[in-house]
This record gives structure tokens, sequence and C-alpha cells, in this order.
């Protein structure tokens, strides 16, 4: 199986506050991985650093290395910009930007000095149907995002991310703000999607990590306790407290 | 309840009922002044207010008296202002939100603007005095009053952009910075656009504040009379305030009705840049709520 990134020795600080530890972890190609784990024991934090969207954050600090395509995402040769439009996201809470549904894809092309009309409107038209959201709103894609449901919200934000056509994408918590209805579209929707990108996908419900993820890794206290095929952990995890929290005796 | 608790029931209510009418009070104090006073203007300017008024030049004879130099005067000053002041202002909330490191120089720059705003306007027309008009030989122009009117009103720009640019939602930003663009295109993309309105609606409210200013003016030198029409900015000029003000020191009845009717147009004038500010506001608010 091929690995897309490779995390070494991966530590994080918030000031003083270690919040990662000796991450290890290979991330496989056109895989749905899925981090699961109490809250408060590094999931965001370790998908963030993956697109480096933890620079924005003051005072923390990054050890080790996270291997894109053969370089360390976090040495001088990578452009975190670059980076990010390569590795893309999609946040716990739908926050599509207050403009139309079709400027909402085109957002990131244009800003890459895409800006042919064909171009775009193919792109707007095929990564609709990608997250199934076309017949929905084919008559309104003039209009504002923020006239859309949560679930479809969420959705045009997934879109939005595949429209830069990155390799990974990230996910923290896509479905927690969202009804039973539009978590199941998004599931599907995921399932979907990785015959074209590798998906990672934070999430609390060990229901969601087992339907839709290949691999599963298990984080508690900053730590990976168990990384592995999601039918193994879940069947047969080698660790107690993968063990006590997938039977959920706690967390 | 005894008849204790309900005596002192009685005096806690009847305690509230006089504040209450205390604070009516004040409130009408206000109101009732404003009144009278726009009463009082109204009342002597309104039969002065006629298209020559606003056409002619000042002169000796109050039937031929009008307003028009000083009118132009103060659309220039202000334009130019807001040119100057508009840019510098949005762009240095831009620098001190988005690109500034938080440390103790921002901080110290952060207060000094804060302190800025309160500074007595005529201390920015000694400035304006010493650095445009002398240092850099701007002599007593247009140009000259833009400048200082720009770094009078510059304080309130800048504390207006920033509240407006600090209310983007982080995760609208996060959403841009995730798609792979830089600082700039993000603030372009997503910052300005959302914070716009609130800029707009604070700029404008700087801007009238530098219209009804007379006193850094009359230091910077606006002519007390003007027989001519401003045509650029290296012109010399008057503006509605100072011209007021003159009639207003002038021995002839009459002309204390005209300054009057100046201020009917200076306040016109105000209240039609105002309202574009509350339209504005409203526009947004409206856009906040989903
Ligand atoms: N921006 C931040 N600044 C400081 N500490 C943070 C920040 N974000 C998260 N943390 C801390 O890092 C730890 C991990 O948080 P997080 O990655 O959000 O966990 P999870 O996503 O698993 O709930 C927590 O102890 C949290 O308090
Ligand atoms: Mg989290």
């Amino acid at each position: 199986m091929e690995a897309i990134l490779s995390v070494r020795n991966l530590n994080f600080y918030y000031g003083d506050n270690r919040a990662l530890k000796d991450i290890n972890m290979d991330i496989y190609k056109n895989n749905v991985t899925a981090f699961i784990g109490p809250s408060g024991c590094g999931k965001s934090t370790f998908l963030r650093t993956l697109n480096r969207m933890n620079d924005f954050i003051e005072n923390v600090k990054v050890e080790g290395s996270i291997i894109y395509e053969g370089k360390d995402i976090y040495s001088k040769e990578m452009e975190p910009v670059e980076l990010r439009r390569r590795i893309g996201m999609v946040f716990q809470k739908p926050n599509p930007f207050p403009k139309t549904i079709y400027e909402n894809i085109v957002y990131g092309l244009r800003k890459n000095g895409v800006n042919k009309k064909e171009i775009l409107d193919e792109v707007v038209e095929k990564t609709l149907k990608a997250v199934a959201l076309y017949d929905e709103v084919k008559d309104k894609i003039y209009k504002s995002a923020l006239e859309l449901s949560g679930g479809q919200q969420q959705r045009l934000c997934i879109a939005r991310a595949i429209a830069m056509q990155p390799d990974v994408v990230l996910m923290d918590e896509p479905t927690s703000a969202l009804d039973p209805i539009s978590t199941m579209k998004i599931e599907e929707l995921v399932l979907e999607l990785k015959k074209d990108y590798t998906i990672i996908i934070v999430t609390h419900s060990m229901q969601q990590a087992a339907r839709i993820s290949d691999y599963t890794a298990f984080f508690l206290n900053g730590e990976v306790i168990e990384y592995d095929e999601t039918s193994k952990i879940f069947s047969n995890p080698r660790d107690k407290r993968t063990e006590d929290y997938i039977t959920g005796r706690f967390g | 309840m005894n008849s204790e608790e309900l005596r002192r029931l009685k005096r806690r209510k009847m305690l509230n009922s006089i504040m209450h009418v205390i604070f009516l009070a004040c409130t009408l104090f206000g109101v009732v002044v404003l009144a009278i006073l726009m009463l009082d203007i109204l009342r002597k300017g309104i039969p002065w207010l006629s298209l020559d008024f606003l056409k002619n030049f000042p002169s000796r004879f109050p039937r031929k008296s009008g307003i028009y130099p000083a009118l132009l005067g103060s659309l220039w000053v202000i334009l130019l202002t807001a040119l100057i002041a508009f840019p510098v202002g949005v762009g240095t909330a831009i620098y001190l939100e988005e690109y500034a490191e938080d440390n103790k120089f921002t901080e110290f720059i952060k207060l000094n603007i804060a302190n800025l705003a309160g500074v007595p306007s005529i201390i920015y027309g000694m400035l304006g005095l010493a650095v445009f008009v002398r240092l850099f030989s701007m002599g007593r122009t247009i140009l000259a009053a833009a400048f200082t009117m720009a770094i009078l009103i510059l304080p309130i720009i800048i504390i207006s952009s920033q509240e407006a640019i600090k209310s983007v939602p982080s995760s609208l930003k996060q959403a841009s910075y995730a798609l792979g663009t830089t600082k700039w295109q993000t603030v372009t993309g997503v910052i300005l656009p959302y914070a716009l309105p609130g800029i707009l609606t604070g700029s404008i409210l700087a801007v009238s504040r530098a219209l009804g200013e007379a006193a850094p003016l009359i230091v910077v030198g606006a002519l007390a009379y003007v027989s001519f029409i401003p045509k650029g900015p290296l012109d010399q000029f008057t503006v509605l305030p100072i011209q007021i003000f003159n009639w207003a020191g002038m021995p002839k009845k009459e002309f204390q009705d005209i300054a009057a009717a100046g201020i009917i147009v200076l306040l016109v004038i105000l209240l039609g840049v105002n309202s574009v500010a509350i339209i504005l506001r409203n526009k947004y608010q409206i856009r906040m709520k989903d």
C-alpha cells in the first residue's frame, strides 16, 4: 500500500503544553483514515499539522517531520500556500463564504489564477455533481450559499475543497453539526470520494469510523495508542485502552 | 407580607418612579434644548435660503450674500481628506489586525492611535500649519487643509476599520487559507468584502466630523473672505463652518440670519452623509443575521 503522508516522531506544543507526543503514522493513498478518541486528545491538532493550518496559531512549536511527495512539509522547500492547495480541508462547522454558490466553489481556483469562464463553469458543475448537490441547487448557483441548509452547506464546503483537485482532503468532524440524514449523505459522499482522493476524517462517532473508514487511529492524551485497519481496531483491538474506548467504557 | 415589608416595597417603588422621572427629565433637557436651537435656526435661516444663496459669493450686502465659495471649499477639502485618509486608515487597520505580530510594539501603536482620537482638533491645526503649510511648503491651500483633516480623522477611521476587520469570523479566514491562498488574497477575497460596510460606516462618520470642523482650518489658514472659486487643490479656500462663523460675528443683524441659513446648508449635508452611513449599517446588520 502506497503511503501519501508519512509522519515521523511528530511532537507539537501549544506554548509548554505538549499536545502531540511522538506520533508515527503512514497515511495510505485512496483510503479513508479515521481519527477517533475522546475530545481534547489532539485529533484536530494533528489534522492541522498535516496542512500547516497550525501556522496561524501563535506560540506553537512543531518537532519531527511529515513527508509528502518526498519532502518534509515543514522544511524550507515546501511552501505552505502550495501545500494547502494540495491538502484541502473541511471544517467542523460549515463555513461557506457569504458569496454565491458559484463563487464559493471557484474561490480557490480564482485565487490560483484560473479565470476562464468555461473552465470555472465546468468545475462548478462537476464538483456539485461529485458532492451530490447538483440537482438540489442547479437553479440557484448564483444565489447566496447562506440560503442552503446546514447539510447542503457542508457538502458545498466539500465541493469547494475538491474543486482545487487536492491529493488529500482533511475533514474535522464534518458531520458533528448536522442532522442524521445530512450525516448519512456526507458519509456516502466520503465513500464515493475516496476513489479520487485520500481522505482523513476526525470523528467522535465510532459507528461513523466503522462505517466509512479503512484505517482507524485511536488517540488518547496526544498519543496514538493504536493505528490499524478499521476492521481490526473494532473487532480485535490490541490495546486495552482502545478496547475500553470502543466498547464505550470511557470518552 | 407584613406591614413593614409592604412599606419598604412601597418606598422602593417610589424611588424607582422618582428616578424614572429624573432620567426622563435629563433626556428631555437635551432634546428640548436641541429643538429650541433648531427651531431658532430654521426660523431665522429659511427666509434667506434660495438658489441664489447657494450660488452667490459673500458680500457686504446681506441680500446678495451667498455661500458658493465656502460650499465648494468644503467639498474640495472633504473629498481630498477622504481620498487621503481612507486608504491610509484602512491600510493601517489591515496591517495592525492581519499582518503585525502581537508584540509590545504593535500594542504601543494601537494604544497611541486610541489616544490620538482624543486629541483636541486645534492641536491638529497647529501640526498642519507646522508640517504641511510650512515644512512641506504647501502654503495655505486646500491640499494642506486636506492633509491636516486627514490626520485628524485618521485615528477614527483606523479604529472603526479595526473593529470591522475583527468582526470577520475566523472560520471564514481559515476557509480561505485552507484553499491555498496568501494573506493578501484572503484580505481581498474574504476580509475586506465582509468588513467593508463597517469600514465605510466608520469612515463616513469620520468624514462628516471633518465637515463640521472649523478650528484646525483657521489655524492652517483658511481665508475669512473669498472672492473666487477654488479650482484645484493648490488654491486658497474657505469652508462652511468658517464662513458661518464669520457671518455670525458681523454687526449687521441680517448676517446673523444668513449664518443660520448657512448652518441649515451644513446640516443638510451632514444629514445626507450620515444617512448614507446608516443605510450601509442597516444593510450590514441584515447580512449579519443569516
Ligand atoms: N489554539 C489552541 N491554543 C492552545 N491550546 C490548544 C489550542 N487548540 C487546542 N489546544 C489544546 O490542545 C489539546 C488538543 O486539542 P484538540 O486537538 O482540539 O483535541 P480534539 O480535536 O481531539 O478534541 C487540548 O488540550 C486543547 O486544550
Ligand atoms: Mg477537535
